[in-house]
């Protein structure tokens, strides 16, 4: 579990245009300098919002990694309310505060 | 010359970005409301707008985050973000590198800070600019409070800081502006984004008008993360102009919770002519 180096490198990816080009070019060599777990690299790999988000990634990086791979603001939603279905409750980062409370504590959670 | 005018405004990315999805009617009032605000902050005719944001990691990041950062540049360039994403256009926005050493020399005399001779606007700066200043037309200087990556600036250090923030103003003698972005209530970019507590932002509005320092700085972290989200973290952008505005109150000139900009709308000022 490395949620830093899963930032570290969003954040470089979302504010270089190199990183970018490269990440496009060659996915897991773009990787290869971060020290990340098996299922990390999967996750920004593949690209699995869902787990990200469940891993703690904050949203503040991860909807511009979406936005990346063109997923509209509707979807980005869904994806991660699944990633929480599918794997449980944010396991670090600012999100594991309190844990995520749930998509019904979302009174206009129906966001498009 | 001092500070001659000071207020918030948020800066959610969906104010631009998802414009066409928003209530034509309540989108347009929240617009007006914005438009009004640029015409206040004109009509005080400002040598330069400091603008105190949240960043989001578009320029500092956990490994090295300063609890406050100020710009000291010619330009600047945003939005970080894809242009048609946020939408707005990629632009270069003026600073004033002198102007800026000399704010912050004076800052540094009452809150540690870091400065920064480049910075990538990101939503936090440009959505607030792309309505108050649409000429890019008026150099600004780029404020940045840690709101994002715990632990988070003491909401106490964010109130010192605005006070250092008026007496730098009051030390200089160009006119200057301040504005506050973010929050209030909201939880952005997550699967609850669209959620707004708006009996809890109208409360956190009361004491903001009423510039009541005790009452503003009645919160922590937990409680504000549980009713308020982590967008709630960037009252410490308030909280600063709050401080710098020195005793004056203010006036809630609209807010409104829009869902499809994931926060409640808030365009408030302080009367500093009192």
């Amino acid at each position: 579990m490395s949620l830093y180096a899963v930032q570290k490198f969003l954040y470089e990816l979302n504010r270089d245009e190199r990183v970018q080009a490269g990440y496009h070019a060659d996915r897991h060599a773009a990787l290869e300098p971060f020290e990340l777990t098996a299922e990390e690299t999967r996750a920004l790999v593949e690209p699995d919002i869902g787990l990200l988000y469940h891993l703690g990634v904050n949203g503040q990086i991860l909807m511009h990694f979406a936005a990346l791979h063109q997923i509209e603001w509707a979807d980005y939603l869904r994806l991660m309310r699944e990633g929480i279905e599918q794997h449980g409750p944010v396991r670090e980062g600012v999100y594991a505060i309190t844990g995520y409370a749930g998509v019904d504590a979302a009174e206009s959670g129906d966001e498009a | 010359m001092s500070l001659v005018f000071a207020g918030v405004c948020p800066h959610a990315p969906g104010i631009t970005g998802r414009k066409h999805l928003a209530d034509p009617e309540l989108r347009d009032a929240f617009y007006a409301a914005f438009d009004d605000m640029r015409q206040r902050l004109e009509a005080t005719e400002p040598d330069v707008l400091v603008v105190i944001a949240a960043e989001h990691f578009a320029n500092f990041f956990m490994n090295n985050m300063p609890s406050f950062a100020i710009g000291m540049a010619d330009h600047y360039e945003g939005p970080i973000e894809d242009p048609g994403w946020i939408g707005i256009d990629r632009t270069r926005v003026p600073g004033d590198r002198k102007l800026s050493e000399r704010f912050i020399t004076q800052v540094m005399q009452g809150s540690d800070v870091a400065y920064a001779e480049e910075w990538k606007f990101d939503h936090g700066i440009m959505v607030p600019l792309h309505f108050l200043t649409p000429r890019f037309d008026l150099p600004v200087i780029p404020v940045n409070i840690n709101c994002q990556g715990p632990p988070l600036t003491p909401l106490h250090r964010a109130w010192n800081f605005g006070e250092s923030i008026r007496a730098a103003a009051d030390a200089m003698p160009e006119r200057i502006a301040v504005i506050g972005t973010g929050g209030i209530s909201h939880w952005p970019a997550t699967p609850d984004s669209g959620k707004i507590n708006e009996p809890w932002d109208r409360d956190f509005l009361d004491r903001w008008t009423r510039n009541d320092r005790e009452a503003l700085l009645d919160f922590d972290d937990l409680t504000l993360y549980t009713d308020a989200g982590q967008g709630g973290f960037e009252i410490r952008t308030f909280i600063a102009v709050s401080a710098a505005a020195k005793g004056a109150t203010g006036t809630v000139h609209f807010y409104a919770p829009i869902p499809i900009f994931a926060v409640g709308c808030t365009i408030a000022t302080y009367d500093l002519t009192g």
